[in-house]
This record gives C-alpha cells, structure tokens and sequence, in this order.
C-alpha cells in the first residue's frame, strides 16, 4: 500500500446519493482473480453506451474529470456489497480520495486498507465543494491526512474524523495484516482458552 | 462491567476479545471463515506472496456459488473467465487444505444456505465472509458480518479481525403477522422506515413476539437484509427453535459437547435491562405483504399503496434520489404497482429459497400454470434443498407449472452467470438487492416474498396474494 500523506487535485462530483457498489463495479466484472484493471469498468453501466461507446453525457468521460484525484459524491457512499472490487476500482481510475457525508461501514474498511482515503465532512461543507467543482471545475481542494483537513481555495480548513490506528497505517502506507500477525502470541493464548466451536474437516 | 446487563451482541464480542490496545481497533478471534470464488482469489495470491499459511483450516469452508451456471451439471461451464475463477478455489482449497464443496459436492450451494444445513452456523459464534449477507447467520445468535478481500486475507492469515465495536440497534416486532404476510415482508417494512443507510454502525437485535414466532428460515431471511439497512450485521437470540434446527446437523455438536453448547447458548440472550443505542418497534400485525418499487431496497411500500410523489418530498436530494429512481423503472408516481405487467419471476437467492420457501411458492403453484408472458426460475438455494424439494415432488409442480426448474447457485441475484434480465425488463424477485442493472444491465427489479412472487408468477402481473384465488 502506497502511503497517504497530502492530496491536491481537481475533483469529479458525481451528486448522487446512495451509490452502490453494483454502480461503482458492476458484479459481471467481479470473476477476474486481479485486482488490476478494474478502472476501465469503473462506473460502467453509467459510463458506457449500449454499444460500449462513452456516454458523453456522464461526468467521468467529460475532459475536465481526467486526472482529478478526488471524487465528491453524495450520502452513504458505497452501500452494497462487500466486494473489495470497488475500491480496486476507483483507484486503479485514478482516485485516491472520496468525498462524502457519509460512507457505508464495509467500503469505509476496505477503502482505508488500500490507501484509498474516505473523507466524512458536514453537508454545508459537501454543498460548498460541490458548488465549487460545479462553478469551476478546474477547483483543486487540499486533502491532507496528518492534520485530518480539507482546505478549500478560500482558505477555509474543514477537519474530517478518521481512527489514529488506520490513519497510522494510511500514513505510513502499512498493510494492517502486519499488526495482526504480531499479535500470534496472544491469538494461541486465546484459543488455548477457547477450545474451536467447530471443525470443518468433520474429524 | 460483568455486572451490568448485557445485549447478546455485547456477550458474542466480549468473548471473542483477543488484544485491546489503547488507540487500536479490537483483535476479534473469528470462529468460522466462510469463503466462495469472487472475492477470495487475491487474498490468497496475497498470502503466497507473503508466504503465509492458512492459520486454521478447519475453521473455514469453501463453496463456490456466485459465477457457477445453474444449468444441468453435466454441462461444462462456458464462460471461459468464471471456469478460471471456480479453478482458482480449486486450487487454493486443495493448495491450503480448506474443505471445499465443490461442483460435485451434494452439500454445494450458496454460501449462506450450506452453513446452516451442516450444522457450522452456531450461536454465539463469530463469522465472517466476504459477502455482505454474511449477516444471514446471525438468525442463529452469532455475530456475523461481511469483510472485504483483504480481511479474508487477514483471518486467512490469522484467524483474527481488527474491528472498531459497533453500536447496537433493537428492532422490535411485536404482535402477529396476518396470513400471506411474510417474514421477508417484516424486513422490507424495516428498511421502508428506516432507509438503507438507518442501521449504519450497528448490529441489529430482532427482538419480539413477532421474531420468536418464526422459523429459523424465517429468521434468515430477516437478518439476511440487515445490511440492506446499512447494519454491520444483525441477529436473534438463540432459543429452542434455534437448537431444534441445529440438533443432529452433519457437523453439529454431539453428546456431551452437545449438552455443553446448549447450556451455553441459553446463556446468550440479552439480559434483562440491557440497553440499546438505538431502537425502534413495528407492529407486526399492521404489515401487509410489501414490494418495492425503486431502485433501492428502502423504496418500498404496502402491496397496495400508491408509489409516492417526488413532488411532495421536501428534501432535494432525497427529490432527485427518487426521480432518478423512477425514471430507471420507468414508473409514474401517484399509481399502484398492482397490475404491473412482468417479464419475469425469479424465486430463489440467499434471501428466499430455502425449502420453506419453495413449499410457499409452489402452494401457490400446484395445479397452475404461470403467465405465458413471464419467464419463472426457481433456483434452489442448495444442492439439499434441491434433492428435498424433488423427494417432495416440488420441482414436478414447477415444472408442470412451466418453470424453470434449475441447480443451485447465485443466479439472476446477481446475474454473473448469464441468468440475468434484458434492458427494459421487469421482474419480481424474491432476492435481496433491487439496485440498478444489479440483475442485469438495464434489468428493473421489484423485490418481494415468495408468496408474492408465486402469486405474481401465475398471473403475470405485480399481484396481492391475499386476493390471489
Ligand atoms: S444469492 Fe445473491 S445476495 Fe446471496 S450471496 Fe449470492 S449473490 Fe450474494
């Protein structure tokens, strides 16, 4: 995982609420066994005609969205299913921050284990971005993780929460698997304690 | 803190507690690990790539359920990209020594329906998989949730999970459901009031007189839609309903260590004067059977009710949500969805086709034939709930019906495996998830109980079972 340390970058604002992760990967594109490459089908039933062609119309295919490193969409992001998929996606596109009141708690985990940054801010805070993005598309904001703010061109610096632990790891760009297979001691203490409730094998 | 009253939930995860640091996440011990084709093949390229063994293989199962066809087993799968998918488990399973039920295996299915037919669903238990309807278990009083890839790389590696503690969220259904008033018909009644982002951050606790009452498939359908509420997961306290259906299971404790786990599991349920961070009540004899109508599976309503106005929505992103919504589904607001025409019916998925739900479906079914019209599936959850459907002569009514009757898997859930609508089409589905394309690019899906479906099969339009002749 690269780190996360500061992000300045245009934005694509896409301000609908509620986006699934059928909509972010369609599960048709879900049966390789790579994580790369899933950025061309990123937001693909919305990004693509019938005939595979770009939808022109669809902000991801407008000139000004290439490039942007940040992505500003509406509430509760990521609502769905489990599949790591999604943020495989947006960040093999190019995004490395999302924007939004609110995240779905699954996609909100898998995001910060692979360095993709889920950025919560109040809604008056999403409305002015928004608007920003939509006056200007060529707005960048500032994303930066070891003060855990958002600085709009204004000047104005808007903190957004994230926990020391996976903020640590987004920081540093370490993989959280690490902790876990420091802590081998304690998890045989447990299970010596704890005899297994089942067993698989049927033996 | 052992003094105060405690939630089932608070007892499931104080103990599974592993490490507690200041300023870390919880190290959670995971008792059973659950894996299938689509979302574990890079956790284990990870795990070799950091020479890492499966810690605990007899702790985790495989199954293969989401990309396989549910076409005739004796022919080959097709799909060039999901045969090299299903291979890959193949491989890891036999590479790591992981119990896997494959093509061949009489005990395949969806992950959700085969856990609990072996008897490895158990409460009090963690359990995770990465798929989001891990939540289905919890029906038995375990705490069970849903992780990405790498999180099943993690308890591949570890058998442990770092985890921030959820809050909790009770859900109380009091009073008694009406006849042709289902179990799914409580959960979608749920997420039309509290919206698919309401339980956000929580675990869900079905309590009430409504909850105790149903069955153990019924519950499964209940806390299978918990994360359609946004829930981390949701759960019932175990009773003797949950131990009668466990009792004698293939991989099911037995003897003494049966006698231990019962006495145990009856220490599970939330004490008295335990308390909820959140909570809310429904009348469970105020239900009629529900159907949604938009393209979230919070957009639902009464079987009869009108589908409401965009117009008289305050809130402007809410506004557009729903215009956009309808627009999708080509739907006027102010009319009934009754008498809407379908194209297909699709009975089955993790939700709704365990073997009660066939009986319902094919009740309705016997001695009738579906709309010509309409396309019908009925995909069995499992290869057990097939070969019992078939020794009760239910795959006979279906058939003679002019369903599909089909093998078990995913199928049109989901639609990686070609089962999937054509753009434009509507169905009435007994699965979980109504979002856009989510059934197939352009596909329209109105998600509903199988009484409903059934019903809606045989006249080929959206119908309210309680007036079905
Ligand atoms: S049946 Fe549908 S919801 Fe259930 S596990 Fe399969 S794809 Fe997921």
């Amino acid at each position: 995982m690269e780190p996360f340390t500061t992000l300045n970058s245009h934005l694509v604002s896409i301000p609908t609420e509620n986006i699934d992760t059928d909509q972010i990967i369609p599960a048709r594109f879900l049966k390789t066994i790579s994580k790369k490459g899933l950025g061309q089908n990123l937001f693909s039933d919305w990004r693509y005609n019938e005939d595979g062609s770009d939808n022109p119309n669809f902000i991801l295919n407008a000139p000004e969205s290439q490039g942007a490193k940040i992505l500003i969409a509406g509430d509760n992001f990521g609502c769905g299913s489990s599949r790591e998929h999604a943020p495989w996606a947006l960040m093999d596109w190019g995004v490395q921050a999302v924007i939004s009141t609110s995240f779905a708690d699954i996609f909100r985990n898998n995001s910060l284990k692979n360095g993709l940054l889920p950025v919560i801010v109040d809604e008056d805070t999403h409305k002015q971005i928004q608007s920003l993005v939509e006056e200007d598309p060529t707005t960048k904001i500032t994303v930066d993780l070891a003060s855990q703010t958002v600085q709009l061109p204004d000047g104005r610096s808007v903190s957004f929460p994230i926990d020391g632990f996976s903020k640590t790891c987004m920081l540093e760009g370490i993989d959280q698997l690490g902790y876990l297979l420091k802590q081998e001691e304690k998890m045989l203490a447990y299970e010596a304690a704890h005899p297994a409730r089942v067993n698989t094998l049927g033996e | 803190m052992s003094n105060q009253p405690r939630t089932t939930f608070d007892k499931i995860w104080d103990s599974h507690v592993v490490v507690e640091e200041p300023g870390s996440p919880t190290v959670l011990y995971i008792d059973l690990h659950l894996i299938h084709e689509v979302t574990s093949p890079q956790a284990f390229t990870g795990l070799r790539e950091k020479g890492l063994r499966v810690k605990r293989p007899s702790q985790t199962v495989a199954t293969m359920d989401h990309s396989i066809p549910t076409t005739p087993l004796h022919i080959p799968i097709s799909d060039a990209i999901a045969a090299k998918q299903i291979a890959t488990l193949e491989e890891n399973c036999r590479e790591f020594g992981i119990p896997l039920h494959g093509m061949d295996s009489p005990n395949r299915g969806i992950v959700h329906v085969i856990g609990p037919e072996l008897g490895i669903t158990q409460p009090g238990m963690t359990i995770v998989c990465g798929d989001s309807h891990t939540s289905t278990h919890g029906a038995f009083g375990a705490l069970a949730f849903g992780i990405g890839t790498s999180e099943v790389e993690h308890v591949l590696a570890t058998q442990t999970l770092l985890q921030s503690k959820p809050k909790t969220y009770a859900v109380n259904v009091n009073g008694r459901l009406s006849p042709n008033v289902a179990a799914k018909d409580i959960i979608l009644a749920l997420l039309a009031r509290i919206g698919i982002g309401g339980g956000t951050g929580h675990v869900f606790e079905y309590r009430g007189e409504a909850i105790r009452a149903l069955s153990m498939e019924e519950r499964m359908t209940v806390c299978n839609m918990s994360i359609e509420g946004g829930a981390r997961a949701g759960l019932v306290a175990p009773d003797d309903t949950t131990i009668n259906y466990i009792a004698g299971r293939q991989l099911a404790p037995q003897g003494a260590a049966w006698d231990k786990a019962v006495a145990y599991w009856r220490t599970l349920a939330s004490d008295e004067g335990a308390t909820f961070d959140k909570e809310i009540t429904l009348d469970a004899s105020t239900l009629t059977p529900m159907i949604t109508y938009g393209t979230n599976p919070g957009m639902g309503m009464g079987i009869a009710d009108i589908i409401p106005d965009p117009m008289s929505i305050g809130d402007v992103s809410e506004r557009n949500t729903l215009i956009k919504a309808l627009n999708y589904m080509d739907l006027q607001p102010g009319r009934q969805l009754l008498g809407q025409p379908l194209d297909v019916v699709f009975i089955g998925s993790c939700t709704n086709s365990r073997i009660s739900d066939l009986r319902e479906a094919a009740a309705l079914m016997r001695g009738r034939k579906v709309s010509e019209n309409v396309r019908v599936m009925v995909v069995p959850g499992s290869q057990d709930v097939k070969k019992q459907a078939e020794a009760e002569g239910l795959d006979q009514i279906f058939k003679e019906a002019g369903a599909d009757w089909r093998e078990a898997g995913c199928s049109m859930c989901i639609a990686m495996n070609g089962d999937q609508l054509q753009p434009g089409q509507y169905a009435i589905s007994t699965s979980n998830r109504n979002f856009e394309g989510r059934q197939g690019k352009g596909g329209r899906t109105f998600l509903a109980s199988p009484l409903t479906a059934a019903a809606s099969a045989v006249t080929g339009v959206v119908t309210d079972v309680r007036s079905f002749q």
